[in-house]
């Protein structure tokens, strides 16, 4: 599903070259629940926005669902996003002017798809994540964990190949938190790759395998409890 | 998508109403102060007679010489109008495929209906080509023909307007109208034709004036009917009584030439240049005369129709309108910068930099829209205070228009167009990334 192959990312100022990720490669087969963990600063969110088609590489190779991504143009990159990918970040980013059909129906409208196609599909995806009946509510009168809900929602209604989580749970409390991994854990059951970035050694050890990242790069691979237990052995996971 | 984007960007502009309704203000005062002395400046410059303008001249000869003292107004001193000398010997030459002298006279009507006052009406002495030349359409008859111009026969040509007044608007044509002390018959009745500006005769009113009635230049020659325009005559003076005036060398005859083709124009030039050269020969002037040939757009502009006045407050206007579109700038950008978040979520959910221009652009037209439906209600502020401070004979150009209402939207959606450009550049760069980054 996704396989990136000395991946490099560099940002360049005047004075500075800064490698956000240097020689990073990782395969992600598909129908895999990967937690990506580090301390602050490590790379996670760059290899994120990378993975999601949202920032160009530097220098290497990633292929998306057996797509070379080198060179896209915006259109296709665009496309791609669309099509391939659902998002689910840590602020929600709901659009706060729209009600929850209408947050649900961005990427919808992108696709071009038909109104009568449009609707069937966001009223099963509110059925799925419980929400049918908030429909018409703004972001400002839901909590945090039915935001995140709409949020998630409105990554599943394109029907994505690869869900990617940026600290999904990292602005909920326990129980909201605990309700919004479940709901991930179910889609992934259902079939859907996801990719988790996430500072929680409980959360990334509910996930079938961790990847380490620090510096930019992949310090360690393996099943998520030996890997989540070795992190907090030798101080390799830190909490924001 | 066109009415996904329609409707977020009314989403938008109900979001913060002071911004949008300060970006419709600056739109709106913008075109409306252009716009006002556009229409002003289109209706004093534009075409009279469409189509046709290239193909109709005036002739001009130089009547009084290289040594003259005469205040001649044009710019290279050739007199605007001929005497009635040049006018007769060119009209029985007819080197063109029309031509019309002509001048204005002032005619007392008596209306049959013995109870009515009779009126005061402006009139022009001219020849049946007249009509034909400058595409005049009839209501009821038709004009005179070269028969008539040569029997000076006295027949009349009524206005719709004046036929309104003294007919009641019916079909005059064969019926008697006292004009003066003599009896005409009424031969034709224009249709509604108000050439703006009167381009064949460009002194005095030229935009507000209008004549009521037509005559053959023969007939008011023959009835010694005096004209009500200027006319400069050199230091030999008018000479004694009407037929002293008529072999003087005072100039006072307009006139016109219809010349269809290249070939017509070149013809006709040779014929003046040869007809100066005879007046040379012949004794009538001791200097080879100069001579001008132009057509209705130069002829207008030679004679400075459009006033400078008008020129330099349709400029200025047009300078207020680049500050209001500068500003306008300035708050769109405000604006859409100020939804960087919500453009790298949709950029991320999968629009591309395209759509993001179409989102922007569209809510730079309904802006613009807006803008120039603000603006044309300022239109008709500005245009009714035109006509309180402009003179009386521009005042009557301050008019709306169909085509001007038309002009108005579209330099409205244009200008707010080429405005959002920039901003909406600047919200096609923002990262895709953004949201991520930065939460």
């Amino acid at each position: 599903m996704l396989k990136m192959t000395r991946l490099s990312k560099v940002y360049r100022t005047e004075m500075v070259e800064t490698y956000a990720l240097r020689d990073l490669s990782l395969e992600v087969q598909e129908g895999e629940f990967v937690a990506v963990m580090g301390p602050s600063g490590s790379g996670k969110t760059t290899f994120l926005t990378i993975a999601g088609l949202l920032e160009e590489l530097s220098a290497g190779e990633y292929w998306l669902d057996g797509v070379d991504t080198r060179g896209l143009n915006d259109r296709v990159r665009s496309r791609l996003r669309n099509e391939k990918l659902g998002f689910v970040f840590q602020s929600f980013n709901l659009i706060s002017d729209l009600d929850v059909y209408n947050n649900i129906d961005v990427p919808l409208r992108y696709r071009g798809l038909s109104g009568s196609e449009r609707r069937r599909r966001i009223d099963a995806v509110l059925e799925r994540v419980g929400l049918s009946s908030r429909a018409h509510h703004y972001p400002a009168e839901m909590s945090g964990g039915q935001q995140q809900r709409v949020a998630i929602a409105r990554a599943l209604v394109g029907e994505p190949r690869l869900l990617l989580a940026d600290e999904p749970t990292g602005n909920l409390d326990t129980q909201m938190a605990r309700g919004v991994m479940e709901l991930l854990e179910d889609i992934h059951r259902r079939g859907a790759t996801v990719v988790m970035v996430t500072h929680d050694p409980d959360l990334a050890a509910r996930a079938q395998r961790v990847v380490y990242i620090t510096d930019g790069q992949i310090m360690a691979l393996g099943g998520a409890p030996q890997l989540v237990h070795a992190a907090q052995g030798h101080g390799l996971a830190t909490h924001s | 998508m066109f009415g996904y984007y329609f409707n977020l960007a009314l989403r938008s502009l109900r979001r913060n109403v002071v911004l949008t309704a300060l970006m419709i203000s600056a739109i709106g005062i913008g075109i409306g102060a252009s716009m006002t002395m556009l229409t002003v400046f289109r209706a004093a410059s534009g075409d009279p007679i469409p189509g046709k303008s290239a193909q109709l001249f005036v002739p001009q000869i130089d009547n009084f010489g290289p040594q003259s003292k005469m205040p001649i107004e044009t710019d290279d001193l050739l007199p605007p109008v001929v005497t009635y000398f040049d006018a007769d010997e060119w009209m029985r030459s007819h080197p063109a495929v029309r031509q019309a002298a002509m001048y204005p006279i002032s005619i007392t009507i008596t209306p049959s209906d013995p109870t009515r006052n009779p009126i005061r009406a402006d009139a022009r002495a001219t020849y049946g080509d007249f009509f034909s030349m400058f595409n005049v359409p009839f209501q009821f008859g038709g004009p005179w023909s070269r028969v008539e111009d040569s029997s000076h026969a006295a027949v009349i040509v009524l206005t719709r307007e004046l036929n309104h007044v003294l007919f009641g608007g019916a079909n005059s044509v064969g019926k008697n109208l006292l004009v003066g002390d003599k009896t005409y018959r009424v031969i034709g009745v224009m249709d509604e034709w108000r050439p703006t500006p009167r381009f064949y005769d460009v002194d005095g009113a030229t935009f507000s004036g209008q004549d009521q009635l037509f005559l053959p230049f023969t007939r008011a020659i023959e009835e010694q009917m005096p004209t009500v325009a200027r006319f400069n005559c050199d230091q030999t003076g008018p000479g004694k009584g009407w037929q002293g005036l008529l072999a003087s060398n005072c100039v006072w005859i307009r006139f016109w030439v219809e010349l269809p083709s290249a070939r017509d124009v070149a013809s006709y030039q040779s014929f003046l240049h040869n007809y100066a050269a005879e007046q040379l020969q012949r004794g009538r002037f001791n200097w080879r005369a100069r001579v001008g040939l132009r057509n209705v757009r130069q002829w207008l502009s030679y004679n400075h129709v459009v006033p400078p006045t008008v020129e330099t407050l349709t400029s200025v206007s047009f300078a207020l309108l680049l500050v209001c579109i500068l500003n306008a700038i300035g708050l769109m950008l405000a604006k859409f910068m100020a939804r960087t978040g919500v453009i790298s979520i949709r950029r991320a959910l999968g629009a591309s930099r395209l759509a993001i221009f179409g989102q922007f652009m569209l809510e730079a037209a309904v802006i613009g829209l807006a803008g120039g439906l603000v603006g044309l209600g300022l239109i008709q502020l500005g245009l009714v205070s035109c006509r309180l401070v402009l003179e009386r004979d521009l005042s009557v150009l301050a008019r709306l228009h169909g085509s001007d209402v038309l002009i108005a939207m579209t330099l409205a959606l244009v200008a707010t167009l080429l405005a959002g450009l920039y901003p909406t550049w600047r919200a096609m760069q923002v990262p895709s990334a953004l949201q991520l980054k930065t939460q």
